[in-house]
């Protein structure tokens, strides 16, 4: 399985919820699978998905599910203390972790070698750290959203990605949009 | 007066209740400031453009969002400024210690000092420079400006401002 087939799969919990995505393609996946005005994509600024969403849950009451990746994890890994020290229980971070940078040409990141995100999770301080296979990442996500208690998911899956369109949505409409959302 | 708590006043007349920091010496009272107040949720951040991350939540969250860093930070988050920030139109006060200036004992400090300005003019960044320590009673109006017009703004504060650095 690779992140499109994810995506496709936890599509139906992810639209009603807040969703902080990632840059690059999984934001283009996301928005060609199912647009929402509860989505935000990030467009630029790689790493800093988990910190937007960590800020956003911690400001307002609604889910926060934040759709990461290994290497944006390993490029921001100072938020995972972060995150672990700042207790939100209205905080999802899913990080889709197939071991490469996605974007740029399915580099390998060290996510895909010696690195286990999920221990370096448990190691930051993390309470709920859960690894698993991509085919119950839909399972694990409504887990965590029904339990209420602040949980990162590490769902390995394999390389890859689906050809979507670029966003050509403006920033601030995505933003502003976004806000209403948050606010309904 | 107390420039800490001045600052920390003005912070909270002006609904800023979320506030990253990453330490500094000048601005350790500051930090200790927020950190006691009730109204503020103070969130210590790893590295300046992590510290921006959040605050771009809480304020999509309906909060208010300050961040607290040294100028050496510029050189850091230029990309978050300009692809985050700015670029999603996002109001951001950014308190910053403005090491490497006058009454400075570290000589390396100067070396990010002498580009900060240049770099904050190049982002289009309104920059403020508290040099004299009644330059604060500006920091008000300079708050209402930042969520005026949804901008990053930089509050400079040097060693002079906070009465000299290692030679007090």
């Amino acid at each position: 399985m690779i992140r499109s087939e994810i995506l496709k799969e936890i599509a139906p919990i992810l639209r009603d919820q807040l969703v902080v995505c990632n840059i690059g393609i999984p934001s283009q996946e996301l928005h060609a699978i199912d647009d929402q005005p509860t989505n935000f994509y990030m467009l630029g600024t790689m790493g800093l998905a988990s910190s937007i969403g960590l800020g956003l849950a911690l400001s307002q009451p609604k889910p926060v599910i934040v759709i990461d990746g290994d290497g944006s994890i390993l490029t921001n890994l100072g938020t995972l203390p972060t995150i672990a020290n700042n207790v939100a229980d209205n905080y999802i971070l899913l990080i889709i972790d197939n071991g490469s940078y996605g974007s740029t040409g399915d580099q390998p990141t060290y996510a895909g070698q010696k690195t286990s995100l999920t221990k370096m999770a448990e190691a930051a301080g993390c309470e709920r750290v859960i690894e698993c296979a991509a085919e119950d990442t839909g399972r694990v996500l409504q887990d965590a959203l029904d339990a209420k208690q602040m949980t990162i998911i590490v769902s390995k899956c394999e390389s890859g990605n689906a050809k979507m369109p670029v966003i050509t949505m403006d920033p601030v409409v995505i933003r502003d949009r976004f806000m209403k959302a948050v606010q309904a | 007066m107390n420039i800490d708590k001045k600052i920390t006043d003005d912070l909270v007349a002006n609904d800023i209740s979320f506030v990253t920091t990453v330490p500094c010496k000048q601005l350790a009272g500051v930090i200790e400031e927020i950190d006691a107040h009730d109204d503020i949720f103070h969130i210590p951040s790893n590295k300046e453009d992590e510290g921006m991350g959040l605050c771009a939540g809480a304020w999509m969250g309906g909060k208010r969002p300050a961040i607290i860093m040294q100028n050496t930070a510029i050189g850091v988050t230029i990309n978050t400024l300009a692809t985050l920030i700015q670029y999603y139109r996002m109001p951001l006060p950014m308190l910053i210690s403005y090491r490497g200036e006058l009454r400075e004992p570290v000589a390396c400090q100067v070396e990010m000092a002498v580009h900060t300005k240049a770099l904050l003019a190049q982002m289009n960044i309104p920059t403020y420079h508290f040099h004299h320590k009644a330059d604060v009673e500006e920091l008000d109006a300079i708050l209402k400006y930042t969520f005026m017009c949804n901008k990053p703004v930089a509050i400079l504060t040097d060693a002079n401002f906070w009465g000299g650095y290692g030679d007090q």
